[in-house]
């Protein structure tokens, strides 16, 4: 791993894309026009969205006690711990890497692989700002039947996923500098 | 996204109160770990929008539209799988591949590999959880997205 040279590498890349977007525009391209509009739309979703809940994430990292935490979440706990992981999950919003950095501290704070990768499973699929909206569009049959189908789904996933890390020493790692 | 300003705005004022050199630390180490993964996001929301741009809906349509047999079903869950659409497209794109004839396990296929498999989010889920485990839960999710897609298509 040298990480300055993959610094360097991401660097180049992110000019490279700006430098072709910029010659594409200017030369009338329209594809680099929309590209653009994305761009600023995925740019103010992460840049409101993410600082709010790393903050959250840095203040509950030194108020709240591991020891609170981990008999309702962790390895030893019920299937209740579950439950309370997935309305967790239910009443975020936002995309999946902002779901990350929350498992990450639900980690640290001794949450079980299990309910690691139900958290994941659930904030992926079962959002409720994302279920309303699904239903505006698809109908409430629809999305109640994928609400029921895919839950049992990511359970037997994280389930899964708990059997074959069991022997590869897992952890989340809080990313830092 | 209202009520979450408001939940931190909150903390942020009761953390103070209690104790302000706790809330000097959190609030400073929430914002390190957010320039921890910065870079790789502007990375991926910028390879994401090419991407996006570069293949507007109808293309989608055409693609998905073609019957909905295995070829459709493969289709969709590869598109799913790369594409980093959110919500407030991918549903109305949902939509109007159901008008144009799109069968529903096709469609239910696209939007669960949406949801659950991220290709192009995977450099950034490896930071967190290490290759082994993201490999594992996105060939896993997958499979999962496959099976319920097809679930769906049977009891709809």
């Amino acid at each position: 791993m040298k990480p300055k040279s993959k610094a360097y590498f991401k660097f180049i890349f992110i000019f490279v894309i700006i430098l072709s977007t910029i010659v594409a525009k200017s030369m009338g391209n329209t594809y680099a026009a929309l590209a653009q509009m994305h761009f600023k739309s995925f740019f103010v979703e992460m840049i409101i969205f993410l600082p709010l809940i790393f903050i959250l994430i840095g203040l509950i990292d030194f108020w709240l006690p591991r020891s609170v935490v981990e008999p309702h979440i962790g390895k030893d706990s019920k299937i209740i711990g579950s439950f309370w992981i997935i309305l967790l999950a239910m009443l975020q919003a936002g995309p999946l890497y902002g779901a990350f950095p929350v498992a990450a501290i639900l980690w640290k704070k001794g949450a079980s692989v299990r309910n690691i990768f139900i958290y994941l499973g659930a904030f992926s699929t079962l959002k409720i700002p994302m279920l309303t909206f699904e239903t505006s569009f698809l109908g409430w049959k629809f999305s109640l039947l994928r609400t029921v189908i895919t839950l049992p789904i990511f359970v037997l996933i994280a389930l899964a996923l708990e059997y074959f890390l069991k022997s590869s020493n897992f952890s989340v790692k809080e990313v830092k500098l | 996204m209202v009520f979450l300003i408001f939940l931190t705005t909150f903390s942020i004022l009761i953390s103070f109160f209690l104790n302000r050199e706790k809330t000097y630390k959190g609030v400073l180490k929430g914002l390190k770990m957010l320039y921890g993964i910065f870079p790789d996001l502007i990375l991926i929301i910028m390879a994401a929008s090419v991407v996006l741009s570069l293949i507007p809906e109808q293309i989608i349509v055409d693609y998905l539209g073609q019957g909905s047999g295995i070829g459709a079903i493969a289709t969709a869950s590869l598109i799913g799988s790369v594409a980093l659409i959110p919500g407030f497209i991918a549903f109305p794109l949902a939509a109007m591949l159901k008008d144009a004839g799109v069968s529903l396990n096709v469609l239910a296929v696209f939007l669960t590999t949406l949801m659950m498999v991220g290709v192009i989010t995977f450099p950034v889920e490896m930071k967190f959880f290490g290759f082994k485990a993201t490999l594992l839960r996105n060939s896993l999710s997958f499979v999962g997205a496959i099976i319920i897609g097809l679930l769906m298509g049977a009891l709809l």
